[in-house]
């Protein structure tokens, strides 16, 4: 029996995070992807300009030896300016609507990141729509950065000011909504995406050595599936000191009266063999035990 | 033993070889669709949605989280590759052309009907007052443009503007009009992308634009010039003129859809109104283009007037008749 008290100090559930949100394919399965955090997003940004800026010095130092070299050609120095021109024109607006329609639907920055730009709809990502969330970027960025850049006094320099704090709603517009979406992601109908590619991880219980280690059932009802993903992690991490450390509370919790010479590792991944089969045993009749909380 | 008895790792261990050959697939159809054989297309389907059963599975009878992310991120990739885009670049290229395009630009008629008379308006007012009152071209155009051509010029220099190689006369032609296609397809990206702030920002660009326009033609026609000055502006001006109008309309129809939604949601409609701005201003900076040859070499080498004249009412006629000519729909 639980006190009154007991069942106030035990945890409500936590309201829904921003974490995954549905995305259902056409199949019907639910690929729970998450949104892009907003750092994640800066810091992919920061290095596509970074990017863009180091091709552009490379291209201008080209241009001028090309200038140079042709100096005594009749259009050889202007043909290397009109080459720069059109560049800079290209790569300013051309560099992320080209990687964002080709297959990764990222730039490189957003590539190592792990993002990837999606229709918000679950349809494809068509041009039109890449070419819509990167030209509103003019409002974003550059808006912003010219009135930043711009000088003025007395009335003009209060415009400016007042033009910071307008075009810095732009700027900051994604922190203000759960899918973080831009102002480009929102004209478009995209949304970025935390995309990672993840290795299929060893299986754990194939790796027991200890097959004899036997646990009963009180023990194996311990916890649930939070502490048994936790168990996960550690294992996988495999970090010797917190292995110890697990497994002396696990030894603690359950009143484990076993072998005493048995290493840590193999205890802990007899164990979580043990609880885990307990627990999908459970799940598979319909009862998903949460947590050690989850009294069935 | 107690391996066999778990289901979920012997449900692993009967389907792990198909998701790894759906991963060294993937990997290989991400380097470009075109390495794949024939036959490893057609598997690519199947394996996705064996990999999509595999995770419904997954995440009900196993507790192992590291399976479950994997499924996850595999089936994500899968989903991108077999629902990605599939036609091909000189497909989509004629089919923007022959199609897309000009149906966008049809369907913003009324923004682009109200562009225009912004810019009219605009335009008229300040050749009324530049002419009333010449002080007012200072006002209305920034001394770096004028670049001389002010109410104190002389008529002579006024005229030799007009036919002399213009402000270009120590440039290549071809260097003149790349700057200016650069400049004016950043100014047009511009002023899309501002109709997002609720239409103002763009409706105050297309006034300043006609009005800055007309202060010029006000200047030149005090001074008798008036219809050399049209013929020097149009032969570029209606291509370039029609661009920044579309430009600014398709700004226009965004920042009406995010105040004005009608029956849509506000979301929706944005993004109805986005998708096909971009698909205008896709063809916005072809026009520019056009625009900036037509203004780097045809007018500097068509020097009489009713020759600027034709041109200019040549390129009118075929944009209007590309743009708005009655063609039967066909289904998408």
């Amino acid at each position: 029996m639980r006190s009154p008290i007991a069942a106030l100090r035990a945890p409500r559930p936590l309201p829904a995070p921003a974490g995954p949100r549905p995305f259902v394919t056409p199949e019907g399965v639910d690929l729970r992807l998450a949104a892009a955090a907003y750092a994640d997003r800066m810091s992919a940004f920061v290095l596509d300009g970074l990017i863009i800026v180091g091709v552009l010095i490379g291209f201008t130092i080209l241009a001028f030896v090309a200038a140079w070299g042709f100096r005594n050609v009749t259009i050889g120095a202007d043909g290397a300016f009109i080459i720069w021109l059109l560049g800079a024109f290209l790569l300013r607006n051309g560099y992320f609507i080209a990687f964002e329609v080709g297959p990764h639907a990222a730039t490189p920055g957003k590539r190592l990141l792990g993002l990837r730009v999606i229709a918000r709809d679950g349809g494809r990502l068509t041009a039109d729509a890449v070419v819509a969330r990167n030209v509103m970027r003019e409002l974003e960025i550059f808006l912003p950065a010219s009135f930043l850049l711009a000088r003025g006094q007395g009335v003009d320099a209060g415009l400016i000011g007042l033009g910071v704090v307008w075009s810095g709603v732009f700027v900051l517009f994604p922190l203000f909504n759960r899918d973080r979406l831009r102002l480009g992601d929102v004209a478009a109908g995209t949304m970025v995406v935390k995309a990672p590619k993840v290795t299929l991880p060893p299986e754990l219980v194939a790796e027991r050595a200890v097959d004899d280690l036997v646990f009963s059932e009180a023990q194996v009802d311990a916890y649930g599936i939070k502490e048994l993903q936790v168990l996960e992690q550690v294992l996988r991490r495999g970090d010797r000191r917190t292995m110890a450390d697990v497994a002396r509370r696990i030894r603690v919790k359950i009143a484990w009266d076993g072998p005493t010479d048995i290493p840590d590792r193999s205890f802990l991944s007899a164990y979580y063999a043990a609880l885990r089969a307990r627990l999908e045993a459970r799940a598979l009749f319909g009862h998903r035990r949460q947590d050690k909380f989850d009294r069935p | 033993m107690a391996e066999l008895q778990l289901k979920s790792a012997r449900f692993r261990a009967e389907r792990e070889a198909e998701w790894r050959r759906l991963e060294s697939l993937l990997a290989k159809g991400q380097a470009g669709a075109g390495r794949l054989r024939p036959d490893e297309l057609l598997e690519m389907p199947l394996l996705y949605r064996q990999a999509l059963s595999s995770l419904s599975v997954a995440r009900s009878i196993s507790l192992d989280r590291g399976l479950v992310q994997y499924l996850e991120s595999l089936c994500a990739r899968a989903y991108f590759f077999v629902y990605g885009p599939r036609t091909r670049a000189l497909e989509r290229l004629t089919r923007f052309f022959a199609r897309d395009w000009p149906q966008a630009v049809r369907s913003l008629w009324r923004e682009t009907l109200a562009g225009g008379l912004i810019g009219a308006v605009a335009g008229a007012s300040a050749y009324v007052l530049v002419r009333q009152d010449p002080d007012w071209f200072y006002g209305l155009v920034p001394g770096a443009l004028a670049s001389g051509r002010d109410p104190a010029a002389s008529t002579a220099f006024l005229r030799q503007t007009l036919y002399g190689g213009g402000h270009g006369a120590h440039q290549g032609l071809d260097l003149l009009a790349t700057f200016l296609f650069t400049h004016n397809a950043q100014l047009a990206l511009f002023a899309f992308a501002l109709g997002f702030a609720l239409c103002l920002p763009t409706a105050g660009l297309l006034a300043y634009n006609g009005a800055t326009l007309g202060a010029f033609v006000a200047l030149f026609a005090a001074r008798g010039l008036g219809f050399q000055a049209v013929g020097w502006l149009m032969i570029h001006g209606v291509t370039e003129l029609f661009a920044v109008t579309l430009a600014g309309s398709a700004g226009l129809s965004v920042g009406w859809a995010v105040c004005f939604p009608g029956e849509r949601s506000r979301l929706d409609a944005a993004v109805q109104a986005g998708r096909r701005g971009a698909l205008v201003m896709i063809g916005v900076v072809v026009m520019l283009f056009a625009a900036a040859l037509l203004e780097g070499f045809a007018r500097q080498l068509v020097q009489a007037d009713l020759g600027r004249y034709a041109i200019a009412a040549a390129s009118g006629l075929a944009w209007a008749a590309y743009f708005y000519w009655p063609r039967r729909s066909r289904p998408a």
